[in-house]
């Protein structure tokens, strides 16, 4: 099968029988160079999809880590034009792993939302997550990035109901994300069965993927999503990873190391699940 | 909802359509989380609306606590002063907790009682809201977080300890500029969390669809008074109103019932702050450009990358990056000039009401007063000139003391 980077990247992990990891991290966090450095080694510690954040100064749903990942990028000179060529240059270097850019809505209405998509696609970018971009509003975005090959994925919540799931996985694809918990990035986790209910009611309603994120901080947590999960996303512990290691300039070096941590978690959960 | 008349172009009261939208402005740019809350929330709204006991409730409430009607009061020697218009104040100011805020807590605090919820939560820039809010939580007995900018915090003091008197959980934001805009996303982060029981109470006409159009109906009280006031004193509507605007809740509410009147000229007030060729204003329409912010899309003070930038005025309540995205419509479609007066004006024009009428207005309608200070005197003496006293300036005298140099 063909499709996009992330159907096959997604094939390719059924055919392993394991789940995928999907890392976040902010475009231009802790500054340019060094996530430059941090976004090229990700696939190579374990990353099977890479999300990368475009900062904004007020990021509504996120909580500390992220909101403060996203200020240190700001304050380093980030910007979207930025977080463009960023993903321009990781796909020099790597033509296999999805990309997926996070943010909010508001920097690329600024760019004008059609401009974006061609400088997007001319970047490899593969899909986008725009948080503050629901279903209502589809159409300035979501609806012209369908037409022009790109994945648009959505986040399904515990609040989107039985009712309102078609609602939002209209015009999903590549994978759906489901936020485990109400709440901002990088609170607490919802307990492993919760999941699994959660993640078989998203099954029931369709055939993507799922990628099951917030509040997964360690292996352990990341190898108890992935055995219910097609995915599991960690961002917040891998920003403040960033911030720990800011400073002494060996950020890249152990994000990597936990991406590794992360990778082994979710590559050996299924053996050790049966 | 969803009934599709074809309105004349020439009616300005009929928005937002089904998509919340006035015009582009507007609309529901929130997370998913969120959103079915949305939903419920205009279901329920929309159900008051045709329930008459949700009205007399609503005008009970008004009536016996808030005080209203305001009265509609001619300023007569300031009129004389300036020597041109009749100057009348739209007396919010003599609302209970000073501002016109109180109207909307009213309405939202009953619609939250409706819908079974059971805790309360609030942003607060001044603080005006969130007294207003801290006031109907003891009132009804609910528990109430108010979130309000550190920085906030610290310079209105007194508002703090008002909002905890009142028994409010007082929140300082310590994230992004510790401003009001921070407030908000903090103030979305703990409803995002906690959706199952809590009701957030906006304080201005700003935020996803419904609560533009929600705030600016409970708020509408103001303008629908002033019609029948004039009326009343001088036999016709007003020829100009006046109103200051930050997010613009005293402003939609007093225009709102006027809007459809062809022979009555608007007029919205921005914070220019320092100056709008200044980085220090808070004018997102006189110097901002659209975007997308908590919720809706409106005017907004922002970079060439679409990053916010901080907003300043004197006036607390008007120091936000962006405003209502109903005003923005009445913007681009020329119903409503939208003009700005500085930090220095608005602090002239607090003086002169305080010497000429012997009333401390707020920082805020102190800016709307500084434009009837500019036109005034060149308007014929039976023009109509009607602004919107929507605060009482008791909250500010510590922040003027400080900017007249002033020793408490």
């Amino acid at each position: 099968m063909s499709g996009s980077r992330i159907d096959r990247r997604f094939a390719a992990l059924r055919a392993e029988g394991r789940a995928g990891l999907v890392t976040f991290v902010s475009a231009g966090d802790p500054d340019q160079g060094c996530s430059r450095e941090i976004l090229a080694g990700l696939p190579e510690a374990g990353a099977d999809i890479i999300e990368l954040g475009m900062p904004f100064t007020d990021p509504m749903a996120d909580g500390p880590a992220i909101q403060a990942s996203s200020r240190r990028a700001l304050d380093a000179g980030a910007s979207l034009e930025v977080t463009l060529a960023m993903a321009r240059d990781f796909r020099h270097t790597d033509n296999e792993t999805p990309l997926v850019l996070m943010g909010y809505f508001n920097p690329i209405h600024r760019f004008g939302p059609l401009a974006f998509l061609d400088a997007a696609g001319e970047a490899g970018v593969d899909g986008f997550i725009v948080v503050d971009l629901p279903p209502e509003e589809d159409d300035e975005l979501c609806l012209p990035a369908c037409k022009a090959g790109f994945n648009f994925i959505r986040l399904a919540t515990p609040t989107t109901d039985d009712a309102r799931l078609p609602k939002v996985l209209r015009n999903t694809s590549g994978f759906v994300y489901y936020v485990s918990i109400t709440g901002t990035t990088g609170a607490g986790a919802a307990p492993p069965d919760v999941v699994g209910t959660a993640v078989s009611r998203l099954r029931g309603h369709t055939d993507l993927p799922v990628a099951v994120g917030f509040g997964i901080r360690t292996p352990e947590g990341a190898a108890a999503v992935a055995r219910h999960a097609d995915a599991v996303v960690v961002g917040s512990s891998l920003v403040e990873c960033v911030a720990r290691h800011a400073e002494s300039g060996e950020a890249a070096a152990a994000v990597h190391g936990l991406t590794r941590a992360l990778a082994e978690g979710v590559r050996g959960a299924r053996g050790s699940a049966t | 909802m969803g009934e599709h008349s074809i309105e004349p172009l020439n009616t300005y009261s009929a928005g937002p359509d089904e998509r919340g939208r006035f015009g582009t402005y507007g609309g529901r740019f929130v997370a998913e989380t969120v959103m079915p809350l949305i939903l419920d929330l205009e279901r329920a709204y929309s159900a008051t609306k045709d329930d008459s006991a949700f009205a007399s409730e609503f005008a009970y409430w008004l009536k016996y606590y808030v005080g209203r009607p305001s009265p509609l009061y001619f300023a007569e020697r300031l009129s004389d002063h300036f020597g041109g218009a009749r100057i009348y104040f739209k007396r919010d100011e003599l609302n209970h907790t000073g501002a016109h805020k109180i109207n909307n807590c009213i309405g939202q605090i009953l619609l939250a009682k409706r819908m079974g919820k059971t805790r309360i939560i609030a942003e607060t820039g001044a603080g005006q809201h969130g007294v207003a809010t801290a006031t109907v939580c003891a009132l009804f007995g609910l528990p109430c977080t108010v979130y309000m900018g550190a920085l906030d915090v610290a310079r209105q003091a007194p508002n703090v300890f008002r909002m905890k008197l009142l028994g409010a959980e007082v929140v300082p934001v310590n994230s992004g500029t510790q401003t009001l805009k921070d407030a908000l996303n903090e103030a979305l982060r703990d409803w995002v969390t906690n959706v199952g029981d809590t009701f957030y109470i906006i304080g201005t006409v700003a935020g996803p669809h419904p609560y533009p159009m929600m705030v600016r109906d409970f708020q509408s009280v103001i303008g629908v008074e002033a019609r029948d006031q004039m009326r009343e004193a001088e036999g016709r509507l007003p020829d100009t109103l006046v109103a200051c605007i930050g997010g613009g809740s005293n402003a939609m509410g007093l225009f709102y019932p006027f809007l459809d009147e062809k022979g009555v000229r608007m007029i919205a007030v921005e914070a220019a702050g320092e100056g709008l060729d200044t980085a220090r204003h808070a004018a997102s329409i006189s110097a901002g450009s659209p975007g997308v912010l908590h919720g809706n899309r409106t005017y907004l003070l922002q970079d060439n990358d679409g990053q916010i930038t901080d907003a300043h005025s004197i006036a607390a309540g008007l120091d936000y990056p962006g405003i209502g995205p109903e005003h923005a419509w009445l913007n681009d479609v020329g119903r409503v000039e939208y003009v700005a007066a500085t930090d220095a004006d608005a602090l002239a024009a607090f003086k002169l009401c305080a010497k000429l009428e012997g009333i401390l207005p707020a920082l805020e309608p102190a800016h709307a007063l500084a434009h009837v200070a500019r036109i005034a005197p060149e308007l014929p003496g039976d023009h109509l000139l009607l602004m919107n006293l929507c605060g009482r300036g008791d909250k500010d005298v510590f922040t003027i003391a400080e900017t007249l140099g002033v020793e408490l």
